[in-house]
């Protein structure tokens, strides 16, 4: 089958993605560069933490663009922005991606209805890390900082690209919030460790399939994520910097590592879900079109546009479901499919017992 | 999994629903059933078929899944979609040459038969071939298939020009070394009109 061979395709495959990893570890670079303007607000501490970024951008992007290599998930990516963005359904659509946002981003009950115990985990989880990424990225590029005000010790100011955008006083409500949201992330992140690992240690489905690598490694990294930076903070605040610089390097470790995982391991399934919104473009845009009727039952089973796309899939992936004659195998429902093997076993039976046969 | 396979015999299903219902207390997918027990015409028949996933060995569901979210063990059981991954899409609902993945809209996810890895994996039966009374769904030793029953077990399928070998074994007379689905058998053959109690002709009206 021509079509399943890919040792060829395979190094231009990775030609390919590594162009694409060294396009956005530069691009991002040059942010780091021009965003802490040319340095200037960028805090050599954090060189580490921004190394590891750059890094990780290199392996995000080699990763999804091997990935937009395979037929079925290119295929559907380039439908998916060609839908979104036809002129004439636009607005409609922006509408529904916000509704679609909010419902499967924001909220994420689609993992509530599979369980309660796993969508707290998963929300605690994503939040915590969302809340803790929207600090610590633009602090470790450079992109913003604090200082206090010149005329006032009391006043902090914080400054995004060198400008300065809020300021507020070390009395006010807000400032504990502010110096303390890392914790709060923290805590939740933690909640909702504990909650996964909960799950893991007790149901047995999830015993049964899950990995150390894939399932239990990535909720190993936050918890040393997060313990080893509420240490920090308890160093700082309760134990007068008791082994401070030594727990900042540890902290420094395990934020580095959990980089470095990122675009390999299970996390890469938070660049590669945002599919699941195109995927309910596309099957919107299908049923305004005509059904696919199935050849034996004659009754419609799908989008007519999603099984001509399958069939160009097959075609480039080298499944060859052309009937003998005419036809396609494709254009068999599941259902028929299902009762055709059936029939067609009992027709091998009884062929066996046809006059002349010896059985 | 020393010695046992597991071996699907169509024609000997009884249509109880045993499979279907000990199905759900597997333990990775609890709640729902993934053997589909098809009534093959209404109308006409009793008969039934139970469809269990095959376990391809180069697995069409996986091939065409955008988000590469179905994956096979070492031990070559097709696992069901992972979780974070699958997009709902239902590409390997419609690729699958035997009918076999299911799509949940609630929530937006595909879930398939997994040859009840939970047991399975640790030597135990699945679940569907523990309780099937006719064993339409045996999972043994080849020498016990062999001992009991006429016929032998093959492993290759071809869906017209698609080749597919399968871990599970179908039953299937001595003559038939590999299963071919073609226009004939997607059509039915022509019907055998001296033998109204052949099922199988009955079911071609
Ligand atoms: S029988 Fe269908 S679902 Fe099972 S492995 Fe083969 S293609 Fe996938
Ligand atoms: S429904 Fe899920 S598992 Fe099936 S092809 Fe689509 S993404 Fe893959």
């Amino acid at each position: 089958m021509p079509g399943k061979e890919k040792t060829g395709v395979l190094n231009e495959d990775t030609l390919h993605a590594t162009f694409w990893g060294l396009v956005v570890a530069v691009m991002l670079s040059a942010g780091i560069y021009f965003g802490s303007r040319r340095l200037r607000d960028f805090d050599p501490a954090l060189v580490s933490y921004a190394g590891a970024s750059v890094f990780c951008a290199f392996g995000l992007a080699y990763r999804y663009a091997m990935w937009l290599r395979r037929p079925p998930t290119r295929l559907y990516w380039f439908r998916g922005w060609q839908i979104f963005l036809r002129p004439s359904k636009l607005a409609g659509n922006l509408m529904m991606f916000v509704r679609l946002f909010f419902q499967s981003f924001v909220e994420q009950r689609f993992i509530d209805r599979r369980s309660h115990s796993r969508w707290a985990a998963h929300w605690l989880i994503a939040w915590g890390c969302i809340l803790a990424a929207m600090v610590t990225f633009p602090l470790s590029f450079g992109w913003v900082r604090f200082e206090s005000a010149p005329g006032s010790q009391d006043v902090y100011r914080a400054f995004a690209g060198g400008v300065p955008v809020f300021s507020f006083r070390l009395d006010s409500p807000i400032a504990p919030l502010i110096f303390n949201v890392l914790d709060v992330a923290a805590v939740m992140v933690l909640a909702g460790v504990f909650l996964a690992f909960r799950r893991r240690a007790r149901d047995r489905g999830a015993l049964a399939v899950q990995q150390f690598a894939n399932d239990l490694l990535p909720l190993l990294l936050l918890f040393a994520v997060c313990i080893t930076g509420l240490f920090l903070t308890a160093s700082a605040h309760w134990f007068r910097g008791l082994h401070y610089g030594f727990l900042s390097q540890l902290h420094a470790v395990t934020v580095i590592f959990t980089l470095l995982y990122l675009p390999f391991g299970k996390f890469f399934h938070i660049f590669q879900r945002p599919a699941q919104l195109g995927v309910a473009f596309y099957k919107q845009a299908g049923q305004q079109g005509p059904p696919a009727v199935c050849h034996r039952c004659k009754k419609a089973f799908a989008t007519a546009m999603h099984v001509e796309d399958l069939k160009s899939v097959q075609r480039q992936i080298g499944v060859e479901y052309e009937l003998e004659g005419s036809g396609h195998y494709q254009d068999v429902c599941p259902s028929c499919r299902r009762q055709t093997l059936a029939l067609a076993q009992d027709m091998a039976w009884r062929d066996t017992r046809r006059p002349g046969s010896t059985r | 999994m020393n010695g046992l396979g597991f071996f699907l015999d169509y024609s000997r299903c009884i249509g109880c629903q045993a499979c279907v219902q000990a199905c759900e207390e597997c333990d990775t997918h609890r709640g729902r059933s993934m053997i589909h027990l098809e009534t093959i015409q209404r109308q006409d028949s009793v008969q039934t078929a139970p469809q269990i996933c095959m376990h391809c060995e180069d697995p069409i569901c996986a091939q065409v899944c955008p988000a590469d979210a179905i994956k096979k063990t070492p031990d070559g059981v097709v696992q069901s979609s992972l979780k974070p991954r699958c997009i709902g899409c239902s590409n390997c609902v419609l690729s699958c040459p035997f009918g076999v993945p299911k799509y949940y809209a609630e929530i937006d996810q595909m879930m398939k038969c997994d040859m009840c890895y939970d047991r399975t994996s640790v030597g135990k039966k699945p679940m569907c071939a523990t309780v099937c009374p006719s064993q339409a769904l045996a999972f043994t030793t080849l020498e016990e298939m062999q001992r009991s029953r006429q016929g032998h077990a093959i492993q290759d399928w071809t869906f017209g020009q698609e080749n597919v070998r399968t871990k599970v074994y179908l039953w299937v007379p001595e003559e038939t070394v590999r299963f071919q689905i073609d226009l004939v058998q997607i059509q039915g053959p022509s019907r055998i009109q001296e033998d109204r109690n052949d099922v199988a002709a009955l079911l071609e009206d």
